[in-house]
C-alpha cells in the first residue's frame, strides 16, 4: 500500500451491513431485522457518533463490527481489506487487537474477584506488548496514567467494586488502549455514570483522539453528547441509517423528519432558539419483526407520500458530507 | 381545586439515615423546602444524593434498615411523620401519590391493567361500576386507547406502560404527585410526548409535583422551583429560571457545565472533578470541598449554613454571604 492510499483509504468502511435475528416457532419462522443496509466510514482520528433511540440497530452495528456476532449479509473492510471474508486465525487476532470495545456498563464489564493490574495485565501478556513482571507493571501504571487514574500504584491493586462508576469506566478505556488499538468501539459509555463525570470521559474520549489519532465510534442517545464529541454523527431508526454527516450539518441543516424530531425532543434550556419545533410526528417505532418494505419513519412521519410505503429510499448527497435517506429530497 | 394552604407540602428538617453494618449513612440530612399548589418543584441531583429517598419517606413507604430520624413534613398542616396506618391508608394516594421510575417494575406483570386501575379504586370505597367508568376516564385522560384496558403490561410499549401507571397515579385525583424519574428509562422522543402530557394535565387538573431528577436541563425546561440536592443535602434553590440563569453554588456551576448543549458555540465542558462522596464516612464542614474549585480553607471545618440571596434563592456556600460571590 502506498503513502497516497494510506491517506486515503479510511480505517474502516462498511457497505450494506445487514444482521437478521430468526425468531418464531420453527413453522412459522420469522426474522428480527435489526440492522438492514448499513453503510457507513471511518477515518483515521475521527469520532463517528451512532445516535438513535434503543432498538434502532446501533448496539448491534457495532457488535459486528468488533466481530462479536456473525454478519447476514454485507462488508466491512478495516485498512482497506474484507475482513468478513474467512481468515486465517492470525489476521482474526490481529483486527481484534486493533479494533478494541468498551462496554456500556463498566459495573458489568470488570470480573469482581480481580484486581485493576490484572484486568490490564493480560491484553498486555497475550499480546505480547511487554514481558517480565516489572515491564509488566510500569506498563499498568503508564495506562492508567494515562486515563487520569493517579496514583497509578494504588488503584493498580484494587478490585473493581472500591471504584466509582467513572473509574471504572476508565479502568474499561485503558484496558482497551492496552493493546494500542487504531478503532475503539464505544457503547454507550457514560449513560451509566453520575452526570457530574460524564464529561471527564468524554474529555478523555477527545484527548485520546486527539494526542494519539485513534478513531471511534461511539454510540449514544443522546444528541448533545453526539455533537459535543463527534466530528461526524449517523442518525439510525428502526434499524436504518436514514442521516449521516458532519455534526454542524446533522445539527443544523437537518433534513430527515426523524432527525428534526429527535432534535425537537432533547430538553435543552438553551435551545430557546430553536426554530423548527416540528413535534407532530407521533405514534411509535414500528416492530422490526418482517417489516414492510418502505421507508421505516413512513407510519410516523407528517410528510409521508405514497411511494414512502413502497421502496426505501437511496441516500441522497445534499451537501458535501451530509447525505440523507428520504423520498421528500429524492426528487430534488 | 383544593384551597392553597390545605395542599401545600412544607418539609422541615427532614432526616432519613441508612443504619449499615459499615456505619450510620445520612442520606438525607436536614432538608427543608416546599411544595405550593400548582407548583412543580424539581429535585436534581446524583445517584445517592437522597433524592429517591425523599420521595419514599414522604409516603414512609421506607424500609428498614432505613429510619427517618428527625423532622416534618406537613401535608395541609398535617404531620406525614406522625401518622398511624390508619391515618396513611386515607393519605396514601388521595393527597399524594407516586409515580416510580420503571413502569416495567411498578406494574403487576400476570393482572390486566384495568384491573390493577380498579384495584386502587376498590381499596379507597368506589364502587366497582365506578371505578370501571374512571378507568376509560383515565385512560382517555393520559392519551391511551381505553379499549388497551384489557391488556397485560408486556403488551404495551414502555411509554404506554409510563402512562398507564401515571393513569393509576390519578386515579384518586390527588393534589400533588410524586415522580421519580418517570422519564429516565426512555426514549428521547417518548420522553418529550409524556412530558407534555403530564404538563396538559397539570394544567387540567391542578396537581402540584415533585420531580424527582438527575437530569438539570430537562428540570429547567419543566419546573417552577428547582432544589440541587448534594450528599443528602439542598445546597441550592430558586426559581427554575433564575437558577439556570444565575446559578451561584459551585456544585450548580458544575453540574450546569456537564450538559453540552444542541446549539451555540461548542464549547469545552469541564464536569466536576473527583467522585460523589462516601457518605458512611463523609468529608468534614462543606461536603461538596474535595471537589470544589473555589474551596478556601474554611470549607473542611465549617459546614455552611443557607444564605437566602432573595426571598426565594437560598444558597449553602462560604462563598457567599461572606462578601464573596454575588
Amino acid at each position: 500500500m502506498t503513502t497516497k492510499d494510506h491517506e486515503t483509504t479510511p480505517l474502516l468502511e462498511v457497505r450494506g451491513l445487514s444482521k437478521e435475528f430468526p425468531v418464531g416457532h420453527f413453522l412459522n419462522p420469522k426474522k428480527v431485522h435489526a440492522v438492514e443496509d448499513a453503510s457507513f466510514a471511518v477515518k483515521r482520528g475521527q469520532v463517528v457518533a451512532l445516535v438513535g433511540e434503543s432498538g434502532s440497530g446501533k448496539t448491534t452495528t457495532l457488535r459486528m463490527i468488533a466481530r462479536l456476532i456473525p454478519v447476514t449479509r454485507g462488508e466491512i473492510f478495516f485498512k482497506g481489506t474484507n475482513v468478513v471474508k474467512s481468515e486465517p486465525r492470525q489476521a482474526s487476532l490481529d483486527y481484534r487487537r486493533q479494533v478494541q470495545y468498551i462496554f456500556q456498563d463498566p459495573f458489568a464489564s470488570l470480573n469482581a474477584v480481580h484486581t485493576i493490574e490484572h484486568h490490564l495485565a493480560r491484553p498486555l501478556i497475550i499480546h505480547k506488548k511487554a514481558f517480565g513482571r516489572q515491564e509488566v507493571h510500569e506498563h499498568v501504571c503508564d495506562l492508567l496514567e494515562t486515563v487520569e487514574l493517579k496514583p497509578a500504584d494504588v488503584i493498580a491493586s484494587r478490585y473493581p467494586h472500591q471504584l466509582s462508576g467513572g473509574q471504572r469506566q476508565r479502568v474499561a478505556i485503558a484496558r482497551a488502549l492496552a493493546v494500542d488499538p487504531e478503532l475503539i468501539l464505544a457503547d454507550e459509555p457514560i449513560s451509566m455514570l453520575d452526570v457530574s463525570i460524564r464529561m471527564g470521559v468524554l474529555n478523555l474520549i477527545h484527548r485520546l483522539k486527539e494526542e494519539r489519532g485513534i478513531s471511534f465510534i461511539y454510540i449514544t442517545h443522546d444528541l448533545a453528547s453526539a455533537r459535543y464529541i463527534g466530528d461526524d454523527i449517523i442518525v439510525m431508526y428502526a434499524s436504518h441509517m436514514v442521516e449521516g454527516g458532519s455534526s454542524d450539518a446533522i445539527m443544523s441543516q437537518s433534513t430527515h423528519p426523524y432527525t428534526k424530531l429527535l432534535l425537537s425532543a432533547v430538553p435543552d434550556p438553551r435551545a430557546s432558539l430553536r426554530t423548527d419545533k416540528n413535534g407532530k410526528a407521533r405514534g411509535e417505532v414500528p416492530s422490526l419483526i418482517d417489516p414492510p418494505p418502505g421507508c421505516p419513519f413512513a407510519a410516523r412521519c407528517p410528510y409521508v407520500k405514497p411511494v414512502c410505503r413502497k421502496v426505501m429510499p437511496a441516500p441522497v448527497t445534499v451537501a458535501e458530507n451530509h447525505w440523507v435517506r428520504c423520498h421528500l429530497l429524492a426528487g430534488k | 381545586m383544593n384551597p392553597s394552604n390545605e395542599s401545600t407540602l412544607d418539609i422541615r428538617d427532614l432526616r432519613v439515615n441508612y443504619l449499615t453494618t459499615r456505619g450510620i449513612v445520612k442520606a438525607v440530612n436536614g432538608v427543608s423546602f416546599q411544595v405550593k399548589p400548582g407548583e412543580v418543584v424539581g429535585l436534581a441531583g446524583e445517584s445517592g444524593s437522597g433524592k429517591s429517598t425523599i420521595a419514599h419517606a414522604l409516603l414512609r413507604i421506607l424500609h428498614p434498615p432505613a429510619v427517618i430520624s428527625g423532622g416534618q413534613a406537613l401535608f395541609g398542616g398535617q404531620d406525614i411523620m406522625k401518622m398511624d396506618d390508619a391515618e396513611l391508608e386515607a393519605f396514601r394516594w388521595q393527597k399524594i401519590s407516586i409515580v416510580f421510575q420503571s413502569a416495567m417494575n411498578a406494574l403487576n406483570p400476570v393482572m390486566k391493567i384495568r384491573d390493577q386501575l380498579a384495584d386502587v379504586m376498590l381499596h379507597h370505597g368506589i364502587d366497582k361500576a365506578e371505578a370501571a367508568r374512571r378507568s376509560v376516564e383515565l385512560f382517555n385522560l393520559v392519551g391511551i386507547e381505553p379499549a388497551r384496558l384489557d391488556s397485560y403490561p408486556h403488551q404495551l410499549s414502555g411509554g404506554m406502560r409510563q402512562r398507564a401507571v401515571i393513569a393509576i397515579a390519578l386515579a384518586l385525583n390527588p393534589p400533588m404527585l410524586i415522580m421519580d424519574e418517570p422519564t429516565t428509562a426512555l426514549d428521547v422522543v417518548v420522553q418529550k410526548d409524556i412530558l407534555e402530557q403530564i404538563d396538559l394535565l397539570r394544567k387540567q387538573l391542578g396537581f402540584s409535583i415533585l420531580f424527582i431528577t438527575h437530569d438539570l436541563s430537562l428540570l429547567v425546561e419543566i419546573s417552577t422551583h428547582i432544589c440541587i440536592m448534594y450528599a443528602g443535602e439542598i445546597v441550592e434553590k430558586a426559581p427554575a429560571r433564575r437558577l439556570f440563569e444565575r446559578p451561584q453554588h459551585p456544585y450548580t456551576l458544575g453540574l450546569m457545565n456537564s450538559f453540552p448543549s444542541i446549539c451555540g458555540d461548542k464549547q469545552r465542558l469541564t464536569g466536576i472533578p473527583g467522585s460523589p462522596p462516601d457518605l458512611v464516612t463523609p468529608p468534614s464542614g462543606c461536603k461538596f470541598h474535595p471537589r470544589c474549585p473555589r474551596a478556601m480553607n474554611i470549607c473542611s471545618r465549617v459546614a455552611p449554613v443557607t444564605t437566602q440571596l432573595t426571598p426565594d434563592h437560598s444558597v449553602a456556600c462560604h462563598l457567599i454571604g461572606n462578601g464573596g460571590q454575588q
